[in-house]
Parts: C-alpha cells; sequence; structure tokens
C-alpha cells in the first residue's frame, strides 16, 4: 500500500528522529510513504480567520497534491496533522472558503476536499491493524509500563479530527498493547501541554505539564510517549523530567526490530 | 346547485393584521355557488356562530365555508353551530388561512391571495359535499395499562374504583417500576416505600384490577373502543398459585454472580429471584439466561428445596388475548448511558456513581444497606460533590436538549439527607440554573443551603480526575467569582439525564401513538388535551409524555383516568362517516386494497351485481366501516378507481386542486 506523506518541517529539524523510525517501520509493516513534492510548512497552528486563505494554502496544495495521485495523505507531527485536517475539512464543507482557495490556485479540477488525511496512528489501528502489528513484533516491550500522551490537538474539536472519543480516547493505548507493553491509563492524557504559550508564560506551560507528569507516575508510568514535537518538547523542558518522553515512533521501530537500521 | 354561505374569521389580529379580510369575502362572494359571504371579528364566539346559523336559515343555505382557524381547532365547534341550524355536519368546510396563512407570512397582498385561494378550494369542495351519516360502535368496558410503575398503578385504582375492570400489563417481574428504587421523595422527605407499597398492595387487592407481571404487550389491532391485544406472559418457570414466597429457593442458588437490576448493577443478585422484599406478586422468576439447569441441564436445586413444588422448568411463554376499550400508556423513563460523558470519568472510577445509584447506596434494602460509602473502598466520603445538568439541557448530540426537570430537587433532598445524617460531610452542588417550581419545592431547596449548609456553585464542571490515591478532583468553574475551581472530592454524584423507557418505540408503533423526536409520546394538545394520544382510545400517563415527579406523575396518572372512564362510560361511539367506500361496478376483486389497508378493514364478497343489464356473480371489495379510520391509502392503491372515501372523495379533491391551480 502507497501513501502520499507530509512530514513537516520539525521532523526534518528538531524531530528527525519521528520522521526516520517512521519511514523504517513502515518499510518493516510493508507499507510505502511516498513524500509530496514541494511541500511547505503548515503554519503550525490552524488558522482561525475566517476572511483570509493565505494561511491554507500550503495544506491544500498538498492535499491537492495527494488527490491527484489518488492517494491517502499520511502526517505524523499532531501539529500538521491537525492543521491539515482542520483546512481539508473547510474545503469540503465551508464553501466561501473553498471558492476562494480555488479561486486563487487555479487548478485543473478544483479541489474540494477529496482527499482522505489519516495520522500514521490511524493507518496502524485501521489499514495494517493492531492484530497485525502484534505479529510483526519481534521484540516485544514487555514488563514496559507506558503512558500515552495525547495532548489536546489529535483529539479536539472532536467532530472534525474524528480521532477518537476526546474524552476517554483508546487508540494509543490499543497501539502500546500490541507492542508487548502495558499502558497505563491517567486522567491528565488527553490535557494540553501549554504548546506555544511556552514561549510567552513559561509558568503557565510548567504548571500544565508537571500536572501531566505527575498524573502519569502516579498512576505507575515509566515513560510517556507521543506524537507531537511540542508536547516533547514542553514535557522535558516544562516539567521536572523524571518520566523520559518518547515518540512513539521510536518504540514502534525497537518492537519491530529495525531502530538500530535508522541509527546507522 | 349548492347554496354556500362563506364566512371570514378575523380571529382578532391573528388574521385580519396580514390577511385583507374584506377583499376575501369580496372575492369568495364571485365563486360558484356562493350566494352570501361575510366577515366578523370572532367567527368561534356564541355571537359568530349565530351569524352562521342565521344565514343557513335565512339564505335556506346548503353548504357553508368557515375561512380560519385550523379544523383541528374548531371544525367541530362550526359544524355543531350548523347542525343545530339544520343543516347536515358533513356539509361545513374549513379554509386554514391562520396556521396555513396569516401566521406564516408577512406580506399583507400575497397572504390575501394565498387566502381567496384557500377559500377558494374549500368553496369547490363543498360545491361536491354530500350530506354523510355517522355510524356507531360498541365499548369493551375494560382498560389496558401498560406499565406498572406509580404511574400505572395509579391510573388503574382511579379507573378500577370506577367499577371498571382493568388489566395492567408489567415488563418486569414485579410492579412498582422507578419509584419503588427511590429512597426518600421530596418535598416531604417521606419514604418511597411505605407511600408506594400501600398502593402496590391495593392495585394487587382490587377486584377490578388484573396484573400481568413479567409481561408484554405483543400486538394490537382495532380501534377506540374495540382493540384487542394479544399480551406475552413470559415463562416465569414457577407456578404462582402453588409458590407461598419463602425464599429458600432464592438463597441455595448457586448462580449468584448476576448484576442486580434493581441495584441499578452495584450488587449481584441469584438466577432465581424477586427483585426487591415488597415485590408484587411475591413470587421468583428464574433468568433462564444465567440458570444452570437452562445453561447445562445440571443443577435443580430451586425444584429441590421448594416445599411447595412450585418450579416449572418446562414452562411456556403463554399469549392472552383479550379486548380493551382504552389503552393508558405509562411506560416511564430510564436514565441515559454515560459513554459520551467520559470527562466525569464515570467509566473510570467507581466513586462516580450517577443519583439513582446514590437513591440505592441511601437505601437500607441496598448494597451498601443503607451506608453512605465509598464503592472503591468502602470509607465514608467526607467531600461529596454533585454535577447538575449531566446529558440535560445539552446542545449537541451527546445528551438532550430537554431538562429533566426533577434533578434539581432530588439533588437537594440528598444533599439535605447527607448532611443531616453525616454533618461532618461537606456537601458541594455544580449547577447551570437551579429549578424548583412546584408547591413548597424551593422552599426545600432554600432549606438545604440556608439550614444543612449545602454549597451551591453556579458553574460547569469540566473535568473529574482520579487521583492516584483513590481521591477524585472536581475540575470547574465558579461563574459568580469568575475563577477556575479544583476541588477534591471522595466521591461525586451525577444527575444523569433521564429519557424515555426505551420499549416505548415499539409500543407506539404498536398503538399508532405518535412520539416526539426525544421519544416522548406526544399529547393531542400541548395545552388543552394533555394526557390524550392523537389517535383516538389511547391515553398518557406520567413521564412517557414528558419528564415529571411523582406528585405531577399522579396527577396526570388521575387525569388519564378520567378521560379513560369518560370513554369507558359511553355504551356506543359515533364514528367518523368518512370512511372508504367500494363501487362494486368498477371493482375488479384484485385485493391491492385490502393488502395496502393498515387496518385490515376490507374483505372480499361474492356479491350479484347488476353491470348495465349483465346480472353476474362478482368477486368485491367491501369495507368494514367500523374498522375504517379513514386514511385513503385503498383509494390511491386501486387501479380500477372503485374505490373512494366519503368526504374526501377522488372528484373533490380534483376539484379543490382544480380551484387552487385556476
Amino acid at each position: 500500500m502507497k501513501y502520499s506523506y507530509y512530514p513537516g518541517c520539525t521532523l526534518r529539524n528538531k524531530a528527525k528522529d519521528l520522521d526516520e523510525y517512521a519511514r523504517a517501520s513502515a518499510r518493516a509493516l510493508g507499507f510505502e510513504l511516498e513524500e509530496i513534492e514541494d511541500w511547505q510548512c503548515c503554519g503550525g497552528v490552524y488558522p482561525l480567520g475566517t476572511d483570509e486563505i493565505a494561511t491554507k494554502l500550503s495544506s491544500v496544495r498538498a492535499l491537492n497534491q495527494a488527490k491527484e495521485k489518488g492517494q491517502d495523505l499520511v502526517t505524523i507531527c499532531s501539529a500538521c496533522h491537525h492543521v491539515i485536517k482542520r483546512v481539508n475539512d473547510d474545503m469540503k464543507n465551508v464553501e466561501d472558503i473553498r471558492t476562494r482557495a480555488n479561486n486563487y490556485m487555479q487548478l485543473d479540477e478544483p479541489y474540494e476536499g477529496e482527499t482522505t488525511v489519516l495520522h500514521y496512528l490511524e493507518v496502524l489501528r485501521d489499514k495494517v491493524g493492531f492484530d497485525k502489528l502484534k505479529e510483526k513484533v519481534v521484540n516485544p516491550l514487555t514488563g514496559k509500563k507506558i503512558g500515552a500522551y495525547y495532548g489536546c490537538l489529535l483529539l479536539r474539536p472532536g467532530k472534525i479530527m474524528a480521532f477518537d472519543d476526546p474524552e476517554n480516547p483508546t487508540i494509543m493505548e490499543d497501539f502500546i498493547r500490541a507492542l508487548g507493553a502495558e499502558p497505563v491509563v491517567y486522567p491528565y492524557r488527553n490535557e494540553c501541554c501549554g504548546g506555544y504559550i511556552s514561549l510567552k508564560e513559561k509558568e503557565m506551560s510548567q504548571n500544565m505539564c508537571q500536572k501531566i507528569e505527575d498524573s502519569a507516575k502516579g498512576f505507575g508510568a515509566d515513560m510517556l510517549i507521543t506524537a507531537c514535537p511540542l508536547c516533547k518538547y514542553n514535557l522535558n523542558k516544562n516539567a521536572s523530567s523524571e518520566l523520559p518522553v518518547y515518540y512513539f515512533t521510536e518504540l514502534l521501530a525497537e518492537a519491530l526490530g529495525v531502530k538500530e537500521e535508522v541509527a546507522k | 346547485m349548492q347554496r354556500i354561505g362563506v364566512f371570514v374569521c378575523h380571529c382578532g389580529s391573528n388574521i385580519a393584521a396580514t390577511v385583507d379580510v374584506k377583499k376575501v369575502v369580496e372575492l369568495a362572494a364571485k365563486e360558484p355557488g356562493v350566494v352570501h359571504a361575510e366577515d366578523y371579528q370572532y367567527m368561534c364566539s356564541e355571537a359568530g356562530q349565530a351569524k352562521i346559523q342565521e344565514a343557513i336559515k335565512e339564505k335556506k343555505l346548503t353548504g357553508v365555508v368557515v375561512c380560519s382557524c385550523s379544523p383541528r381547532m374548531h371544525e367541530a365547534t362550526f359544524r355543531k353551530a350548523a347542525e343545530r341550524a339544520g343543516l347536515n355536519p358533513y356539509m361545513v368546510e374549513i379554509a386554514n388561512i391562520r396556521e396555513h396563512c396569516s401566521w406564516i407570512h408577512k406580506d399583507m397582498e400575497e397572504a390575501t391571495k394565498k387566502a381567496v385561494i384557500l377559500a377558494r378550494a374549500a368553496i369547490a369542495k363543498v360545491n361536491l359535499n354530500a350530506p354523510l351519516q355517522p355510524g356507531e360502535s360498541r365499548v369493551t368496558k375494560r382498560a389496558l395499562i401498560i406499565g406498572g410503575g406509580i404511574a400505572g398503578i395509579q391510573t388503574a385504582l382511579d379507573i378500577a374504583d370506577a367499577g371498571y375492570e382493568v388489566d395492567i400489563v408489567e415488563k418486569t417481574p414485579s410492579i412498582g417500576g422507578r419509584m419503588s428504587q427511590l429512597d426518600k421523595t421530596f418535598p416531604t422527605l417521606d419514604c418511597s416505600a411505605c407511600i408506594l407499597t400501600p398502593k402496590m398492595v391495593e392495585a394487587a387487592a382490587h377486584e377490578k384490577i388484573n396484573i400481568y407481571t413479567y409481561s408484554e404487550v405483543e400486538h394490537v389491532s382495532g380501534f377506540v373502543g374495540d382493540f384487542t391485544v394479544d399480551i406475552r406472559k413470559k415463562a416465569r418457570s414457577v407456578n404462582m398459585d402453588k409458590c407461598t414466597g419463602c425464599g429458600v429457593c432464592q438463597e441455595k442458588c448457586p448462580s449468584k454472580k448476576i448484576p442486580n437490576e434493581f441495584n441499578r448493577g452495584l450488587n449481584n443478585r441469584t438466577a432465581i429471584y424477586t427483585p426487591f422484599a415488597q415485590a408484587i406478586p411475591n413470587v421468583p422468576v428464574i433468568d433462564r439466561e444465567n440458570c444452570l439447569k437452562f445453561k447445562t441441564g445440571k443443577c435443580g436445586v430451586c425444584s429441590k428445596v421448594c416445599q411447595a413444588g412450585a418450579i416449572e422448568y418446562d414452562q411456556q411463554d403463554e399469549i392472552v388475548t383479550q379486548k380493551y376499550g382504552a389503552i393508558v400508556v405509562a411506560t416511564g423513563f430510564d436514565i441515559i448511558k454515560l459513554d459520551k460523558y467520559d470527562e466525569y470519568a464515570y467509566s473510570q472510577s467507581k466513586d462516580v456513581i450517577t443519583s439513582l445509584e446514590l437513591e440505592r447506596i441511601m437505601n437500607a434494602a441496598g448494597p451498601t444497606k443503607g451506608h453512605l460509602e465509598r464503592l472503591s473502598d468502602g470509607k465514608a466520603p467526607k467531600e461529596l460533590v454533585f454535577i447538575q445538568c449531566v446529558g440535560s439541557r445539552c446542545s449537541d448530540d451527546r445528551g438532550k436538549p430537554y431538562c429533566s426537570k426533577i434533578c434539581c430537587m432530588y439533588t437537594a433532598k440528598h444533599a439535605m439527607l447527607i448532611r443531616d445524617k453525616y454533618p461532618d460531610t461537606n456537601v458541594t452542588v455544580f449547577y447551570i440554573d437551579v429549578r424548583t417550581p412546584g408547591k413548597n419545592f424551593d422552599e426545600f431547596y432554600r432549606r438545604a443551603v440556608e439550614q444543612y449548609g449545602v454549597n451551591y456553585i453556579k458553574g460547569q464542571v469540566g473535568k473529574v480526575i482520579p487521583q492516584p490515591d483513590g481521591s477524585l478532583l472536581v475540575q470547574g468553574s465558579d461563574l459568580i467569582d469568575n475563577k477556575q475551581i479544583l476541588k477534591k472530592a471522595d466521591m461525586v454524584v451525577l444527575a444523569t439525564a433521564i429519557e424515555p423507557n426505551p420499549d416505548v418505540r415499539k409500543i407506539a408503533t404498536m398503538l399508532t401513538a405518535s412520539i416526539d423526536t426525544n421519544n416522548f409520546l406526544t399529547e393531542a394538545h400541548a395545552k388543552l388535551r394533555p394526557v390524550e394520544s392523537p389517535t383516538a382510545g389511547i391515553f398518557l400517563s406520567g413521564v412517557c409524555q414528558g419528564p415529571k415527579d411523582i406528585p405531577e406523575t399522579v396527577a396526570q396518572a388521575g387525569a388519564a383516568a378520567v378521560k379513560a372512564i369518560g370513554l369507558l362510560a359511553k355504551d356506543k361511539l359515533t364514528t367518523n362517516p368518512c370512511t372508504a367506500k367500494s363501487d362494486e361496478l368498477l371493482c375488479n376483486g384484485c385485493s391491492t386494497c385490502a393488502n395496502v389497508c393498515p387496518y385490515g378493514a376490507i374483505s372480499y364478497e361474492d356479491k350479484q351485481v347488476n353491470d348495465h343489464g349483465i346480472r353476474e356473480t362478482r368477486r368485491v371489495a367491501v369495507v368494514n366501516t367500523a374498522l375504517c379510520q379513514g386514511c385513503g391509502a385503498c383509494t390511491v392503491a386501486c387501479p380500477s378507481g372503485a374505490m373512494d372515501l366519503q368526504g374526501f372523495s377522488n372528484r373533490q379533491i380534483i376539484a379543490e386542486v382544480d380551484a387552487i391551480c385556476r
């Protein structure tokens, strides 16, 4: 199976490993991530302004490229996924944005939200299947107690993201189980880490991240996993950092026995 | 040619402000057949009716058109007025220029045009009307009550006391319903069982009341005054006549791990069980899905220990068929499932409970013998938080748009009882609004605040956070202080929205009674006929019609009983003469009409006909006018045009359409 793939800028810089482990794991699981050409930064934040389209165009270009190839578009970074999925929803359902974006783009055929946007975890759950993933695991992470940290971008707004139940998500716990480890459910797993507020009001983010870490530790987690570079940054920098935080793809690569391949 | 009078009502300003009534009179007067036209401020008033009667006599009218409100409102009024003046009531037609015109339009010119067209259509129809004579049907002097909760019991008692036979059909093994699960009742705090049990006993002992428990209504046919109902008596596996209710079978039953529905699954019951101590009848049932004897064929302990020999494993379901004149729906409610409200951690913590679960915990016969304790560790909670409107007044599709009405009062009750019994337990209530209309209700709520020191916070809760030490954190907002609150709690109680019993859809379909988007049964008129269904002979009692507390439910139960008694007291009912009629000369006996008839009103007979001098025997459709409801399905289905609906004939409908399109 071949997917169009949108890595995003952070995965080219600070979060290189998030990307590389994902690609190696995809090869091990037998699906291909075909990076789209000339992709641009998604902007990092979904633009709420309704009177301008410039900030949405990068997402529309990526979405349209996938449409032209007839492929689903896969993302990994929570922020990219959030922005692209919501822009796609706008192109499908908000006539004003759709018209103006298409007027500007002058595509051969107008883009109207036809592309399916999938997060890498959704590919694992809905396309590969967690049962199948379990079969492919060569180094089960037995004995590890892992807290899934969802953050907010993957889950909300629930109706548009349609990723999982925003109040009681299970996809990452099922993923952890498939790798042979034990998921630790803790109530702050879907709370926000503070995101960019870390730049302006560090204390607020510290407060939020510490709550997340304390809650996970309290319920017995040895480590956290996340799909978001910004969440990882905040949890590392703005909490006491007693819990290691990993990208979910790193543990995936480890369990599939392809981690070394990336390190080389 | 008819001599038609047209009467245009102003309805105060309801019609006259949007429709130029004088213009309607002027143009209607020019229509064929019209010999008289006038307008009046309130046509339904006595003076207005007198004007119609006068005109009928003076102008020798043979038909009347009243341009006014919906026929559902005043058709009967005007038909009776015409009848008193010697006109056949079915010669009166209503042109609805209020609901269908003035209320929904703003532009006077357009609305007037439309009103004239509606009048014209009605005039065209009256030109083809023929006098009709209503028939009569008999009334079976017996009522069926579906549901044996307090609503059903009260309605049954009131009807039975008036001297009519009543059957109660209850799905569960005992009557008593939701009220039997409650501990205390507001606003007087008397014990629920103490006031309910005497009513249950009275119903069971009443010579006119017959109770079918563990039974369901399976099929309903017929019509007002003459319903035929099949009732499925599910196999109880225990002989009702032999059982003495000693309870030994329940003590000895080895399947003890079945969630106890009566205690909301907070503890377990056995496979052979009576739901609660005061159950009526006090005869257990065997839950066959969980009984070892039925699952594996081995066991049979209950049969061995039963001194009375009452256990009958080979009992079969039984169908009882009975005739009724009136049916009362009293199917009650349940609370909604909380799977869409995971922010309150109901599925994650045992110490987050619903208010109905708290009722069972507070009850001496409940899972904790009436001691307020946490279900996780059995400790007494010191900090208790109530969250109001969980699933009620909800604007998205997770919950219900309506107010569940009972929660403000029962939460005040719970708070007060807990503060009274456990003075060192702090109680906090998060609310959107406190709604306490009702006699002595607001005084009751204020007592909770002022005398019992219950801490009410106006604001909603965003999240309940289970802590590693087993306690809970409640994250909410205080709208009056404008601040965020993080409150530690040992137990959280959710005032969960109520919804109609899920079986009500099935029952409404059987009864052809209408239900609204929330599955509450619709009343015939929201204000003026609140206990009747639009389907004749069906009455509504209790929460099946809308959220209610116990006093309101009992009041409505009585009202439903009075309406049913009013029906049962009649020996004969006047039937609607607007029924289908088959033209024998056109009918070819194809059976199409019988196949589409929802009431089974059409049969076939071999009849001698005289078709233009040819005498022969033909198979033709015959309509039973007592069963026909005048829906018109057959007239549309009939391929040869033989079926026609009296009062709404094909010619009349086409004349109306022609008049509109002219």
